[in-house]
């Protein structure tokens, strides 16, 4: 794990973390008083490089770099026990959607990008057919991630089991589907650009 | 007779197909209807959220506004992870600046006026678990089990709104009600690492083998599950186990539905349950369920 510098770097205002965080969750991360709950019930910490609860105090000190770049945020499977235990409530799922996106808009290479293309290649196919298909989950993943033998072994017996299917089931309105991934995509960089964040500013507004 | 619109999700029509066929038998055996929601979509499970906000929330309300056209109030969903992302969406949908923006992004009005419920919920009320005492054939009077929740079922519990989120109850009394045993264990709402498998295996490899070794610890002789995510991660890992930690659990995971199933008087096979890839007909056989 990381040591933390003790100093607030944090930009002061509408331009800090902190306030970003805020305007993209509600959440108040200086409610959290650190006492390490979170951290101790996480069954992801241990493979993290900073602790869900170092994650909440990087982001008090506005330490963009630590944050954005940190493992925390792509190996969060949004388990909620954190969120269930906190004493200040601080809903710390949410914190880490809303950094990982900012991650995402701000194009920071991704501190575990194989978890990234896994959720590319998923979210490729839900836009293509409307629900998801295994076998082009798999295939897809193992291009994109170099790893072309992952999962391979459990491949056959998943096949003889029935497991896998070889055509792709479709939703029948794809239009409303590939539309729904267009207009979300719009309202969140309105929603980002309305908040004036001073990092990455997104080339064009859609109107 | 009561209906329930029915919302399977991409796994119970892919890796998880023996879910889907004891739950609609289980359901028929018990006297509620299903019908499956019209033309429903993937809800994004883990992956929407990772990147957007207004993806997250809109591919799993685009599956409520069917349910009203059929005319009915209640959605009941078997997979844990696509239940917590629908009935998240549920919550939100009553702020009515959200509503707006999610309409927005559907291009269509909704109104959120559906109940989204766990199908471990619709099938462990007092009156269902009466009908299923007096339904029993096959009691599985002596079979150990775990139950296990995983953490999406009951988390957070101001969305969830189901059982308890530290020691859940509800399959623990449905188990007993068929007759089996249900051990103690301190695993029950524990995660096995959800949507990591495929990039991380390393990481599931850890925390599944966790589970299992504590699970056979407490004296379980199966591990009882109401998530997909759960059941493949604990099902279909137990051989890369073997291979990086050299533990050959050959511990049958099942759906919870599979041993109601069982109870019902359904023969193992029409649950489809020769689709796990640890073997579980083994252990039944010995006990003259299979
Ligand atoms: S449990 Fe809550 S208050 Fe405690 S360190 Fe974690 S986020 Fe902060
Ligand atoms: S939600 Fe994320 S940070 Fe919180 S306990 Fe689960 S994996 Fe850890």
């Amino acid at each position: 794990m990381s040591v933390l510098k003790f100093a607030s770097t944090d930009q002061p205002g509408r331009n800090g973390l902190l306030a970003l965080v805020k305007a993209k969750t509600g959440q108040d991360v200086l409610a959290c008083y650190q006492c390490g709950k979170c951290s101790a019930g996480c069954p992801l910490s241990s493979a993290m490089d900073l602790a869900p609860h170092q994650v909440l105090r990087a982001v008090q000190l506005g330490q963009r770099d630590l944050v954005f770049q940190s493992s925390a945020i792509w190996l969060c499977v949004t388990c909620q026990t954190c969120y269930t235990r906190c004493p200040q409530e601080v809903d710390l799922p949410k914190v880490m959607d809303a950094l990982r996106s900012q991650a995402i808009q701000e194009k920071i290479r991704p501190a575990e990008r194989t978890v990234k293309v896994f959720h590319d290649v998923f979210l490729g196919l839900v836009e293509r057919f409307g629900r998801l298909y295994e076998v082009g989950l798999i295939g897809g993943y193992n291009l994109l991630a170099r790893q072309p033998l992952a999962s391979a072994d459990l491949g056959l017996p998943m096949l003889t089991r029935g497991k896998l299917e070889l055509i792709p089931r479709r939703v029948k309105d794809r239009e409303q589907i590939r539309a729904i991934f267009k207009r979300a995509a719009e309202l969140e960089l309105e929603e980002i650009t309305g908040q004036s964040v001073a990092a990455a500013p997104p080339a064009s507004v859609p109107s | 007779m009561s209906t329930y619109a029915y919302y399977p999700g991409c796994s119970l029509h892919g890796t998880a197909k023996e879910y889907d066929r004891s739950a609609r038998l289980v359901c028929q055996a018990l006297g509620l209807e299903l019908r499956e929601v019209e033309d429903w979509n993937c809800c994004g499970a883990s992956s929407a959220h990772m990147v957007s906000h207004w993806l997250a929330l809109s591919l799993p309300a685009r599956n409520l506004q069917p349910v009203e056209k059929m005319g009915l109030e209640t959605m009941t969903v078997p997979c844990a992870a696509c239940y917590a992302r629908l009935k998240d969406v549920s919550c939100e949908l009553k702020d009515p600046e959200v509503r707006a923006k999610i309409g927005r992004v559907l291009g269509d009005q909704v109104t959120g006026r559906v109940t989204v419920e766990p199908l471990i919920g619709t099938l462990t009320t007092q009156e269902i678990l009466d009908k299923a005492a007096s339904l029993i054939v096959k009691p599985l009077t002596g079979l150990k089990v775990a139950t296990y929740y995983g953490c999406l079922l009951t988390r957070p519990p101001k969305v969830a709104q189901f059982d308890d989120p530290e020691n859940p109850q509800s399959m623990d009394r449905l188990l007993r009600t068929l007759g089996s045993e249900v051990v103690e264990w301190y695993f029950k709402t524990e995660c096995c690492g959800a949507s990591l498998p495929v990039a991380r295996t390393d990481i599931v490899l850890d925390l599944s083998r966790k589970l299992l070794a504590a699970a056979k610890k407490a004296g379980a002789e199966a591990i009882v599950t109401a998530c997909p995510m759960c059941h493949s991660n604990l099902d279909s890992r137990q051989g890369e186990i073997r291979g990086r930690y050299g533990d050959d659990f050959k511990m049958p995971i099942f759906f919870f539905t599979e041993l109601l199933g069982l109870a019902l008087g359904y023969p193992a096979r029409e649950l489809l349950i020769a689709n796990h890839l640890t073997d579980a007909l083994s252990l039944l056989q010995g006990r003259g369920l299979a």
